[in-house]
């Protein structure tokens, strides 16, 4: 090293052994992000390539049969759109309304503090538990049976931490000056709420609100406790109907030994892995969209 | 008195209706009571199992359940010590966190200490679909690729296995460490990196012997909520581990987790009030407690390193 | 070239000129910070840089010691001589420059470690085989902070007052024994009192080390430098170096009439 003299003499020379152990550590750190990318490729590889000769449209549009030439997921399709469309009208507004009481209305107390405590609790308690909650309270209580219904309101309830926390977010988000510039108008505190809050966050809202519905379409556990089915030839006519959703129809494939029935499950994943997949496109457009505006 | 009537006189110009007051009032205890909705959601969880599982109790005492090794609600003779369950369940959790917390770990210093800005963006991307892709996924990934890989490996392991569903749920975990470690690794001030950095610190030491420490508790945290949620993970199991009650260190054996035990008798619709359908209550609640603990303990943690820096 | 660099060291070293920036240029992106600034120091000296904000009198400094190199689009242009050796040259590099040249910044920074752990940081970094706790009580007295602290050396070092975590900093700086100590407005964050002690003790330090501070505070930089440097904004917003100087003569009889404007506070 040239600078040699310039070291002082109050260490060994080992700046060089340091540097090359750095390096060492540098690409171990580096493989393990690869780890996680490669692991998703080789996942999303392999299912597309074990599942791409099952879709066909009979696929989307046929029942689950015996012979899996002809089976298809299409009580399976329908029962995921029931649950989902039912859980958002549960959701959503109860979601902004929980997440606009906290931001706006609520005094600081340690009343307030529990809500916030319990609803970060929440959000951690494992699903099935909630599939656990559904079964006592609305399928055997309230006697609503093992239907969309019971299993919608159960996903509401498992997705409402991730509403809540999305839509305060998003209403902190909004500039006070907006408020503000409400109150000064002579607005009350709703009016500001309902005029000037909710439709400035409501882009970032409807992101949470999206993502939140792709984590319950992706839920089986809470639906398997709740449905208990995982065969169903007939597509739900009501909200009391019997119902499976897509994951169930797939883990009903996936335990089958027969290597057909392991086909139909990947092409089932692929559906599934598509609809999340726009859902979340969408959510990101709105997401971009939005900041595009804020920024003009 | 007078003013007040003047002030009334000159809104009413404006149709503002006298009832808006009301209003107001009514909106607040809506509002609240969508708020509260969450906290009677924990309420009815607690309440549900615990009245539930009570039934399951009157039969069989805490002891046995808490105690006994062997686990048969079904087949004759019965059993109901859940220690094979919960062993199974930390078999899973503790294969999914020796892997996941050296990578993710690994992960979130090199995105957080050695990542470009370019890089970040793609590859934080990347990792948030991993976390999102259900787990049914990750359960005939573990099925359909992994096991029949480590069969090429380890010729005697059969189909089901704690060793594939724990690595695969290692994978699923992984993202939760890195984003969470990241967070707390990126708020640690940059002032103190270049305090190293001017005593000839090089990045690896920069990282190692700063950043890591000031954000250990993000860190740990981070760990914490990551068991709880491999502890908490259905399908994966389901699918991938088996359905046999059994303990064992073993993670080349099939094994049940409680979750797995949970679906595997839903599936069965077992009658309302039987023994058997009050099992799953019993162990519904088991598993409440154990992931509120972890999840209370990890938030505690976390909040203990906020205040030291805010 | 090996007799042009040893002739270059030789003059220097004739001057007491421990290390000399030529033509030093500052680019972030685009934008050029500093624009050819040429400088000596003196060795066992203070020299202050002063100017308004946005002078780049902070990135100057952060030159000496290579911490741009840690902004990913800050480039510099020149040259910085240490003895005789080009610190951008190639074959030197940023972390051993670090450990001969070292820094004390605007806030205090003390790492979330004991108070010792603070001051053994760099010395355990570098492998130091010494006495350790010899070397910690040493570095302490250095910067004054011993009779405070000697009794809580396990305490965090963020439970310290402002004044003893920068000297806490200074202390760190000094156990690994650099040559020159770069200070980015050392007592900005600081009370007057605080500041005082500090200053007092960057006049203690000279005798052992050579210290170049940067300070927006003008009687500061009269107090405690032997010599000054002031820099300005050109219209072109890159900062350049106006005069320098020794401090009592800047102050007093300036050669530039924009130096003068500035230190009797005409413009800022």
């Amino acid at each position: 090293m040239s600078s040699n003299q310039a070291q002082s003499s109050l260490f060994p020379e080992n700046l060089r052994k340091r540097k090359r152990f750095g390096q060492i550590i540098y690409f171990l750190l580096l493989s393990c992000v690869l780890i996680g990318i490669v692991s998703l490729l080789i996942l999303l590889v392999r299912i597309l390539f074990d599942g791409i000769d099952w879709l066909s449209w009979h696929f989307l549009t046929n029942f689950p049969s015996r012979h899996p030439e002809i089976a298809g997921m299409k009580s399976a399709i329908f029962g995921t759109i029931w649950t989902i469309a039912l859980t958002g009208s549960f959701t959503v507004p109860i979601g902004i309304g929980a997440a606009i009481y906290l931001e706006e209305y609520s005094p600081k107390s340690w009343f307030t503090q529990i809500i916030e405590i319990n609803i970060s609790n929440l959000a951690g308690v494992p699903s099935i538990v909630y599939g656990l909650l559904g079964l006592a309270l609305f399928v055997q209580w309230m006697s609503i049976g093992r239907s969309v219904l019971a299993g919608a309101l159960t996903l509401a309830l498992l997705v409402l931490p991730i509403v809540i926390l999305a839509a305060r977010e998003a209403i902190r988000a909004v500039p006070d000056s907006y408020r503000q510039a409400s109150y000064a108008l002579g607005s009350t505190k709703w009016q500001t709420q309902k005029y000037v809050v909710l439709p400035s966050a409501m882009p970032s809202i409807l992101t949470g609100v999206i993502l939140a519905l792709s984590r319950a379409i992706g839920e089986a556990a809470p639906i398997i406790a709740i449905s208990a089915l995982v065969y169903l030839t007939f597509i739900p006519t009501n909200p009391l109907s019997r119902f499976t959703v897509m994951p169930i129809q797939i883990f009903n494939w996936v335990s089958r030994p027969q290597d057909e029935f392991r086909g139909l499950a990947a092409a089932g994943i692929i559906i599934l892995l598509l609809i999340l997949l726009g859902m979340n496109s969408f959510a990101i457009y709105l997401r971009n969209r939005y900041q595009k505006q804020s920024e003009e | 008195m007078k003013k007040n009537k003047d002030i009334t006189t000159r809104s009413s110009v404006y149709k503002r209706s006298a009832s808006s007051k009301i209003e107001g009032k009514a909106i607040k205890w809506i509002l609240l009571a969508c708020a509260l909705l969450s906290v009677a959601t924990t309420v009815g969880i607690v309440v549900s199992l615990v009245v539930q599982g009570w039934n399951f109790f009157m039969e069989v005492s805490l002891w046995e359940f808490l105690t006994g090794t062997r686990w048969s609600p079904i087949l004759k003779p019965r059993a109901h010590g859940v220690l094979p369950l919960v062993g199974g369940t930390m078999l899973v959790s503790i294969i999914a966190i020796l892997f996941a917390a050296p990578v993710g770990l690994g992960a979130a210093i090199y995105l957080s200490e050695y990542a470009a800005d370019r890089v970040r963006r793609i590859v934080k991307p990347v990792l948030e679909i991993l976390a999102g892709v259900p787990t049914i996924v990750y359960g005939y990934f573990a099925l359909s690729f992994v096991t029949p890989s480590l069969q090429k490996v380890i010729p005697n392991m059969i189909v089901f296995n704690a060793l594939s569903a724990g690595l695969v749920m290692g994978i699923m975990i992984m993202p939760m460490i890195s984003t969470l470690s990241e967070d707390a690794m990126m708020s640690v001030p940059r002032s103190l990196r270049n305090g190293a950095y001017a005593l000839g610190a090089t990045r690896l030491e920069v990282a190692s012997r700063v950043v890591v420490p000031a954000a250990l508790s993000g860190i740990i945290s981070s760990f914490i909520l990551a068991v709880s949620r491999a502890i908490g993970e259905t399908m994966l199991v389901t699918i991938a581990a088996g359905a046999t009650p059994r303990l064992t260190a073993n993670p080349l054996e099939s094994i049940q987790t409680m979750t797995a035990y949970i679906v595997q008798l839903s599936l069965g619709e077992a009658a309302f009030g039987s023994l058997e359908y009050n099992t799953i209550f019993a162990v519904g609640l088991l598993l409440f407690f154990i992931t509120l603990i972890m999840n209370l303990i990890g938030s505690l943690v976390v909040n203990k390193w906020r205040q030291k820096y805010e | 070239m090996e007799n042009e660099i040893t002739q270059v060291t030789d003059k220097e070293i004739s001057k007491n000129i421990i290390i000399s920036a030529r033509n030093l240029n500052v680019y972030y992106g685009n934008f050029r910070a500093v624009k050819d600034v040429n400088l000596d120091v003196k060795k066992n000296q203070v020299l202050s840089l002063i100017g308004p904000s946005g002078c780049g009198k902070s990135t100057v400094l952060r030159c000496f010691n290579r911490m741009n190199d840690l902004i990913l689009s800050a480039e510099v242009g020149g040259s910085i001589l240490y003895n005789g050796i080009n610190l951008y040259s190639a074959e030197v590099d940023a972390t051993e420059i670090r450990s001969s040249i070292g820094m004390v910044f605007q806030k205090p920074n003390p790492f979330p470690k004991s108070i010792y752990d603070n001051v053994a940081f760099g010395l355990r970094i570098n492998g130091y085989q010494g006495d350790m706790d010899e070397a910690v009580e040493k570095s302490l007295k250095q910067a004054a902070l011993w009779d405070e602290v000697k009794d809580r050396l396990k305490d965090s070092g963020l439970t310290l007052s402002g004044g003893q975590q920068q000297r806490l900093c200074i202390a760190r700086t000094l156990a690994i024994e650099p040559d020159i100590i770069l200070m980015d407005e050392p007592c900005s964050a600081l009370d007057p009192i605080a500041t005082l002690a500090i200053e007092e003790l960057i006049r203690e330090l000279i005798t052992k080390y050579t210290i170049i501070i940067v300070t927006h505070n003008m009687q500061q930089a009269a107090r405690v430098s032997d010599e000054t440097a002031f820099l300005m904004v050109g219209e072109d917003r890159a900062g350049y170096l106006v005069e320098t100087g020794d401090t009592q003569q800047i102050f007093t009889n300036p050669k530039e009439e924009r130096t003068e404007s500035y230190i009797t506070g005409r413009f800022s």
